[in-house]
C-alpha cells in the first residue's frame, strides 16, 4: 500500500531539508520525497500548511507498568506519547518490580506490542532492584532489547559500582543514563535552594547536589571510555561541566526537559505541588544557560521525564506530593510556542533535539525521514492556538504545571511505520 | 479577613487594625472585667493540633473561651505525619458539622494554605513546619508596640535558627511591613543567604549588631540541629551566639529581649538574660490571649 504526504513542509535536520516536499511512503517506509509526486492509485494524507516531521523520540518516559498501574499502564502512556508526536518512547526501569532482568524487559515489550502504538524502547537499571548494591544483568537485558540503563530516580551513589557499570555498558555498546543527585546533599529537600525556598520555609536541594554528582560521574565516564547521558540537566554549572567535558573527548550526552526550559523555582510559590519535580525547577540564570545550551548542542536532546502519579498525591500538600509531572502530551508544542516563535531555537534545532538526537543517543534507526527509513512521522498544526488542557490528557496523569497555557504546534497527525496512529486527537488503535 | 494562614499578605493597615483590637482585649483581660465576653457567642472554634503545643493551644482556647465561643480540642495525634488529603478530608467533615473556625499546627508546611483553599471554614495557621506563625508574629509586635510606640526605623536583630523558624518568617513579614530594620544572625548554617532576598541584613559581628539592636529576638536552638550536623554543639552555640551577661551589658539601656518559648536556659539565652529587666518573655505570653482574641473576633464575628 502506498501513502503520499501531500503539501506538507518537510523539516528533517537529518537531510537538511526545509521546504514543501511530498512524502511517498510503501510498506511502512520512506521511499520517495520530491516537490510533487503524482497521487494516483495511492492513499493521500493532506498535509497542506502544515509541518511534517521525524517523529519525536523521547529519552525519559515512566510508562509505571508493572506496579503502578494506578499512575499509568504502558498503553495509557503510548495513547499521550502519539497525542503528543512521539513515535518512540522509552520505558523507565522504575517499576515494581524494578525493570532489572530480561524477563520484566520482555514482559514491558509484550505491553508495548500488545498497546500497537508507539514504538517503546525499554531501559533496564543498572543495579539490581536499583538498590545501588549489585550490578543488574545488563548483558543479558541488552539480548532482550534494552537500549539504555539507568538507576534514575536515584542517582549510582556507588563510585565502584558506577564504574563498573560503565564498563559494562561499553561492552554491550549501551549508554549509562545518570540520574546526578547526591543525596547527602540534597537531603530532604523539596524544592530548589533559594528564594521561594527561603520564602516558605521548605528544605531546599542545592545546585551542588547535582553538580558534585556530575563532577565524578565526568571523571569515570573519562577513564572508563563510556558512553555517559547525563539525564534532566538543571543548573548553569551542570552545564558548564558538560561543555568543557565535550571539548576534551568525552563520550558524554546530556538531555533538559521541557519544564527545565520554561520554568523557575518561581513556579512552586504558594506550595504549587505540579511544579515539584526532581531535580526541582531552577533559577532565571540557569534558564537561560539552559536554552543556549540547548541551541549551542552542548545539551543533546529534550527528554520529558514523563512523570505520572495520581491527582490525590498530587494535590495533597507539598511535602507529601510526589516528585514529577507529565510532558508527553505538550513538549513539542511548549518549546515551539516558548522557544522557536520568540527566536531562542531553530525549528531545525529543536527537531534536531527532539528527534534526530535522541534516536542517535538509544541507538535506533529512526529521526530521520530520508528514503529507506521507517515512517515514523509527525504533522504538526502551527497556525491555530489551543490551550493546554490536563483533564483532556490521554495519560492517566494529569500533573502538569502548564495547564491552560495557549499553545501552537500541535500535533494533527502521529505515523508510526507507515499507520496513521493519532488524528486530530483521537488514538487509532490497531 | 477570612482566613489567618501567614502575614506574608497583610497590609500594614490590616496589621495595625489587629494590633488595636488586641490593645484593647489586653487591657480587658489584665483588669478581670467580667469574661466571658459574648462576642462569639455560639461560634465554635476548633483546635488541631499536629505538633506539641502549651503557649500557643492554651492561649487560643482562652481567647477562644473569652470571648464566648464553644472550643473543641481534636486531641490530634501528633506521633504520626498526617498526609495532606486526610487532614483536609477532617476538616471537610468538621465543616459539615458547622465549625466555624479552625486553628491549626502541622510539621508540614503548607497545609493551612491548602486547607483555605479547599474548604469553607476560617482557617487560623498556629505554626505550619518552617512557614509561618502568624499569631505569634502579632503578638510579638503587640509587644514592642507597648514598648515603643511606633515600629518604623526600630532596628529588630533576630538570633538563631532561621533555616527551620516559623517565627522567624513570619515576624520578618510582618516587621518589614511595618518599617522595622530586620538583621539576622546565627551559624552560617543555620543563616541561609537566600534570606537577604526577604529583606533583611545578614549580621556577622554579633556583639556590633547586639549593641545596635532595640529589639534582640532569640530564637529556640532544638536539639535535632545538633544531630543533623547544622551544630557543633550547644556548648559552643551559647558561647558564639547565646546571650549572657557580658552581652547583656552590651545592650542600649531601652532595648528589649523577646523569645517565644520555650526557652533553652543556657543555651540561647542563659537564666540571668532570661529574666533581666530587659525581658519581655512574660509579657508576650500575657499579649498572646489578647492578640489570638481579636483575630478570633475579627475573623468570626460579622
Amino acid at each position: 500500500m502506498e501513502i503520499l504526504i501531500q503539501g506538507g513542509t518537510l523539516v528533517d535536520p537529518s537531510q537538511d531539508v526545509y521546504e514543501q516536499q511530498d512524502i511517498l511512503i510503501r510498506d511502512g517506509f520512506i521511499v520517495q520525497i520530491a516537490q510533487s509526486i503524482d497521487s494516483a492509485g495511492k492513499t493521500v494524507i493532506d498535509a497542506a500548511g502544515k509541518l511534517v516531521i521525524p517523529g519525536l523520540i523521547d529519552l525519559h518516559t515512566h510508562l509505571r507498568e508493572p506496579g503502578g498501574e494506578h499512575k499509568e499502564t504502558v498503553l495509557t502512556g503510548c495513547r499521550a506519547a502519539a497525542a503528543g508526536g512521539y513515535t518512540s518512547i522509552t520505558a523507565l526501569p522504575n517499576t515494581n518490580p524494578v525493570m532489572d532482568d530480561w524477563r520484566t524487559v520482555n514482559y514491558v515489550n509484550m505491553l508495548a506490542d500488545r498497546a500497537g502504538l508507539v514504538r517503546v524502547w525499554p531501559v533496564g537499571a543498572v543495579s539490581k532492584n536499583s538498590a545501588g548494591k549489585e550490578m543488574a544483568e545488563i548483558g543479558t537485558m541488552v539480548k532482550a532489547g534494552v537500549k539504555a540503563v539507568t538507576d534514575d530516580g536515584r542517582g549510582v551513589a556507588d563510585a565502584r559500582l558506577l564504574k563498573n557499570a560503565l564498563l559494562y555498558c561499553k561492552q554491550f555498546g549501551i549508554p549509562l543514563f545518570e540520574h546526578c543527585e547526591e543525596e547527602s546533599l540534597a537531603g530532604d529537600g523539596q524544592l530548589h535552594e533559594g528564594v521561594v525556598a527561603v520564602k516558605l520555609g521548605l528544605p531546599g536541594i542545592s545546585s551542588s547536589s547535582e553538580t558534585v554528582m556530575l563532577a565524578r560521574d565526568l571523571l569515570l565516564a573519562e577513564e572508563s571510555g563510556a558512553h555517559l547521558h547525563i539525564m534532566h540537566v538543571s543548573t548553569a554549572k551542570a552545564v558548564e561541566m558538560i561543555r568543557q567535558a565535550k571539548a576534551s573527548g568525552l563520550n558524554v550526552t546530556a538531555e533538559v526537559t521541557p519544564h527545565h526550559l520554561l520554568l523557575t523555582e518561581e513556579a512552586a510559590d504558594g506550595y504549587n505541588s505540579m511544579a515539584k519535580m526532581k531535580p526541582p525547577l531552577r533559577t532565571d540564570a540557569d534558564v537561560k544557560a539552559l536554552r543556549l545550551a540547548l541551541a549551542d548542542g552542548t545539551i543533546d536532546a529534550v527528554a520529558t521525564d514523563h512523570a505520572p502519579h495520581t491527582e490525590a498525591e498530587k494535590t495533597g500538600d507539598f511535602q507529601s506530593a510526589p516528585f514529577g509531572i507529565v510532558g508527553l502530551e505538550t513538549a513539542f508544542p511548549l518549546l515551539y510556542t516558548h522557544l522557536v516563535k520568540p527566536g531562542l531555537l531553530t525549528l531545525d534545532q529543536l527537531i534536531d533535539r527532539m528527534s534526530c538526537r535522541p534516536a542517535a543517543i538509544l541507538g535506533v534507526p529512526h529521526g530521520s525521514l530520508k528514503p529507506g527509513f521507517a515512517a515514523d512521522l509527525a504533522v504538526i498544526d502551527v497556525s491555530n492556538e489551543q490551550v493546554i488542557d490536563r483533564h483532556s490528557f490521554l495519560s492517566k496523569g494529569k500533573n502538569t504545571p502548564f495547564d491552560g497555557w495557549p499553545v501552537y504546534g500541535v500535533p494533527a497527525i502521529t505515523m508510526v511505520a507507515g499507520r496513521v496512529i493519532m488524528k486530530d486527537g483521537i488514538i487509532l488503535d490497531a | 479577613m477570612v482566613h489567618l494562614t501567614g502575614v506574608y499578605d497583610m497590609k500594614a493597615e490590616k496589621i495595625e487594625e489587629v494590633l488595636e483590637l488586641a490593645q484593647s482585649y489586653c487591657i480587658i483581660n489584665n483588669n478581670e472585667q467580667q469574661l466571658p465576653l459574648n462576642v462569639l457567642r455560639g461560634k465554635m472554634v476548633g483546635l488541631l493540633f499536629f505538633e506539641p503545643s502549651t503557649r500557643t493551644k492554651a492561649s487560643f482556647y482562652r481567647a477562644a473561651k473569652n470571648l464566648g465561643a464553644d472550643v473543641i480540642d481534636l486531641q490530634a495525634g501528633f506521633s504520626s505525619v498526617v498526609k495532606g488529603e486526610s487532614v483536609l478530608d477532617t476538616a471537610l467533615n468538621l465543616q459539615a458539622m458547622g465549625l466555624n473556625a479552625l486553628v491549626v499546627r502541622h510539621s508540614a508546611a503548607g497545609i493551612p494554605d491548602l486547607l483555605a483553599q479547599n474548604t469553607g471554614i476560617s482557617l487560623i495557621n498556629a505554626g505550619d513546619g518552617a512557614h509561618e506563625h502568624p499569631t505569634q508574629a502579632l503578638l510579638d509586635l503587640l509587644t514592642i508596640k507597648q514598648e515603643f510606640g511606633r515600629f518604623a526605623g526600630l532596628n529588630v536583630l533576630i538570633m538563631g535558627d532561621m533555616l527551620h523558624s516559623r517565627v522567624a518568617r513570619s515576624n520578618i513579614f510582618a516587621m518589614n511591613a511595618l518599617g522595622a530594620n530586620v538583621s539576622v544572625g546565627g551559624p552560617a548554617t543555620l543563616v541561609p543567604q537566600a534570606l537577604s532576598s526577604l529583606g533583611v541584613n545578614i549580621v556577622h559581628d554579633i556583639d556590633d549588631a547586639l549593641a545596635a539592636a532595640d529589639i534582640v529576638y532569640m530564637l529556640r536552638i532544638q536539639k535535632e540541629r545538633q544531630q543533623g550536623g547544622l551544630l557543633p554543639s550547644f556548648s559552643e552555640y551559647a558561647a558564639l551566639f547565646g546571650v549572657n551577661e557580658r552581652r547583656v551589658a552590651l545592650l542600649q539601656k531601652h532595648a528589649i529581649i523577646m523569645h517565644p518559648g520555650p526557652v533553652n536556659l543556657g543555651v540561647e539565652l542563659t537564666a540571668s538574660a532570661c529574666f533581666s529587666s530587659h525581658s519581655r518573655i512574660i509579657k508576650q505570653v500575657n499579649n498572646g490571649v489578647a492578640v489570638r482574641m481579636a483575630v478570633l473576633h475579627l475573623l468570626l464575628n460579622k
